[in-house]
């Protein structure tokens, strides 16, 4: 079992043709996801490397192919659009990759895909990966073996070391989700960890949180109120100075909510083992699963 | 207030041209970068002036930024003082000189992006003219927060709410009203963060004028916005940030002897925090973003290097859209064209990790594969001591 996604998921991939959509269309074809359409507009009719059919919009594509879920890999300006696209198309899993989407277009996309009863991940996310079974995004499908472990995290790179070192350790994952690093995104930590909760192949869930806004204190009240299986976290940010933005459009720290301190104590305080180094999530996971 | 989110800073004067736009009233104001041009200013107004310093900092009353002058001959005067000052480490290289405006009572209205709500929100208060964090804190019952539907930008009857917040008289609220809503469209057909005017002053006549305006732009607009780009003021901001932005870079300066160059924000956080568990100082955040080419580490080492503090430098790259053996070449191109005068540890695995590893070892370095150990190495030999 996993989370969102599996061997069963038939996805379609907006920019398929793109310097970004190629690529990964084909790391993902070749870890074993079933890509059954992508589109690019003017170039309907053709087929990416001889297999894939491409569309013009996503609503022929949904027509002609059965399509459960969509990830998009289009540039920043036309990425809300192509969010909305998807969502109006029926598609009921959406995962927007792009970097660099205005968050004024986002706080318009969010009720258009919720009012279409979509799920939206991302944006500014690298995807998730079901190990064994679907990889959608830009997670190195390597790094990750199946296994009791769920993952989900703000971040990107961070989240390759942790899965790396917990492969490493022979501790392998159901699914590992990245939710993005800007301010407003479709997919939170609780319906993550929600997520998880719910999947019996999960024994035990990693959150890795970032410095800004209070989306990992919230999480981690909902790991207390809601939650049976154990969850082990860590937090990136420690050493930043307050007021500064570090990459991630959503961290920075604004006024007393945010700082990586006050987050640690809201995981300890609600039951959440916290690692200091990454590398210490391992030991804690060990635990967690004994 | 603070706008989250990657942003850019506007000058009150630009904040004020944009706002003018909308409607919004604005007493009259020119811009000036010499005294001279400060003292014509105040002429052609005839009456007192208040002459304030254009830099991207707040608090610039209290670091005596904002001057009034009674005459020309003492407007040149008090131009020529602000523009010595370095307020918060900004250089002012240019000030505003407005007419002083008489002020009845003063007002607070703004507007943000509220993460939680995921909606703009509007902040009003009837206590402006001073830090509106402080109002927040000391008497809330002073704030009212309004989150917008953004498909269906402010309505009139939310605008009458807020007014009626701020005023009682009609003869105030109905124009405030109005203000509120082009402040809301300035807002949100500018790309804003964040849109504020503190304070909205009531003059002993009953009229409304916007005495200050802020505003941040989202830099996520300024690719479809080349109007707004024009706007950010360069010379305002640390030239080794802006050097690393212009090489698509992420940098932020800090006063440690670590360097770090790390590709993804969050594990970049990650390698700072580390460099501080094994007992060192990070120098830097530097992240080079998802997909490397060999100039970025280039450009990376060249910022890096110019801070004398920066004892060791720590490359910590894990491989996933960004390629290692991309890099190693920029490593390797860098110190062709420069060699450096510091120790280097690299940490990177990953994406054509072999390949990397062997571009660096024809040119006599070595990787690591662990971070851990990685960041011990720099940690060691940048406070002195042995390489671990």
């Amino acid at each position: 079992m996993s989370i969102f996604i599996d061997k069963n998921t038939r996805l379609l991939i907006q920019g398929i043709t793109g310097r970004d959509g190629s690529f990964h269309a084909r790391q993902m074809i070749a870890y074993g996801t079933q890509v059954v359409a992508g589109v690019t507009p003017g170039k309907g009719g053709q087929k990416f490397d001889d297999s894939v059919p491409i569309f013009n919009t996503v609503a022929e594509a949904v027509q002609q192919t059965r399509v459960t879920a969509a990830v998009i890999y289009v540039p920043p300006p036309f990425a809300a659009d192509a969010i909305m696209e998807a969502a109006d198309a029926g598609i009921p899993f959406i995962v927007a990759i792009t970097e660099g989407v205005p968050v004024l277009d986002m706080t318009r996309v969010y009720p258009f895909v919720k009012e279409r009863g979509a799920r939206l991940l991302g944006p500014n996310c690298p995807g998730l990966i079901t190990p064994g079974q679907s990889n959608v995004g830009i997670i190195p499908g390597r790094i990750c073996t199946p296994g009791p472990a769920g993952l989900v995290s703000r971040s990107g790179t961070l989240t390759y070391e942790v899965v790396y070192q917990m492969t490493r350790a022979n501790i392998g994952q159901t699914t590992c989700v990245g939710i993005g690093g800007d301010p407003i995104n479709g997919t939170n930590f609780i319906d993550c960890l929600d997520a998880f909760e719910k999947d019996p192949a999960t024994k035990a869930v990693v959150m890795i949180g970032e410095i800004g806004g209070t989306d990992e204190q919230e999480a981690a009240k909902f790991v207390r109120e809601k939650m049976k299986k154990p969850v082990v976290g860590f937090i990136a940010g420690q050493t930043a100075p307050p007021g500064r933005r570090m990459g991630h459009a959503g961290a920075i720290i604004s006024g007393s909510a945010g700082t990586a301190a006050e987050k640690m104590h809201a995981f300890e305080e609600n039951g959440i083992g916290v690692a200091k180094r990454p590398r210490d999530v391992v030991d804690l996971l060990k635990r967690a699963l004994r | 207030m603070h706008a989250f989110g990657a942003r850019v800073n506007i000058h009150e004067y630009q904040a004020k041209e944009i706002f003018r736009k909308y409607g919004i009233p604005i007493p009259p104001g020119e811009v000036a970068t010499t005294p001279e041009e400060a003292e014509a200013i105040a002429r052609k107004f005839g009456k007192t002036v208040v002459v304030k310093a254009q830099v991207h900092a707040g608090g610039r009353g209290k670091a005596g930024g904002v001057k009034l002058a009674r005459t020309p001959e003492e407007a040149r005067s008090i131009a020529a003082q602000i523009l010595k000052l370095t307020i918060k480490g900004l250089p002012v290289k240019r000030v505003l000189v407005t007419p002083a405006a008489d002020i009845a009572s003063e007002a607070y209205v703004g507007i943000i992006v509220d993460r939680a709500s995921k909606r703009p929100v509007f902040i009003a208060s009837p206590a402006g003219g001073i830090d509106i964090e402080e109002v927040a804190a000391k008497t809330p019952e002073k704030i009212l927060r309004h989150p917008i539907d953004p498909r269906y930008g402010l309505q009139g009857f939310e605008a009458m709410q807020l007014a009626f917040f701020l005023y009682s008289d009609m003869k105030q609220v109905r124009p405030a009203a109005k203000i509120l809503q082009q402040l809301y469209r300035a807002f949100s057909e500018n790309g804003g963060s964040l849109a504020e005017i503190n304070p909205l002053v009531t003059t002993p006549t009953g009229e409304i004028v916007a005495l200050d305006a802020k505003m941040v732009i989202d830099d996520n607009e300024l690719e479809r916005r080349p109007d707004i780009a024009a706007l950010r003021d360069e010379s305002a901001e640390d030239p080794s940030e802006l050097e690393a932005r212009e090489a698509s870079l992420t940098f932020i300066k800090l006063d440690g002897n670590v360097g770090c160059v790390v590709n993804g924000a969050g594990l970049a956080m990650a390698t700072m925090d580390l460099v501080k568990y094994y007992g060192g100082e990070p120098a830097n955040f530097l992240d080079i973003g998802g997909s490397s080419n060999p100039g970025k580490v280039v450009a990376a080492l060249r910022i890096i290097t110019r801070d004398p503090n920066v004892k060791t430098i720590l490359f910590n790259i894990f491989g996933g859209i960004t390629r290692t053996d991309d890099v190693a070449n920029g490593i390797v191109t860098a110190i062709k064209q420069r060699p450096l005068k510091v120790p280097l540890v690299i940490r990177l695995t990953g994406t054509n990790e072999e390949i990397a590893v062997k571009i660096l070892s024809e040119h006599g370095l070595s990787a690591m594969t662990d971070m851990d150990e990685a960041v011990q190495k720099a940690v060691a030999l940048a406070t002195g001591g042995k390489a671990a």
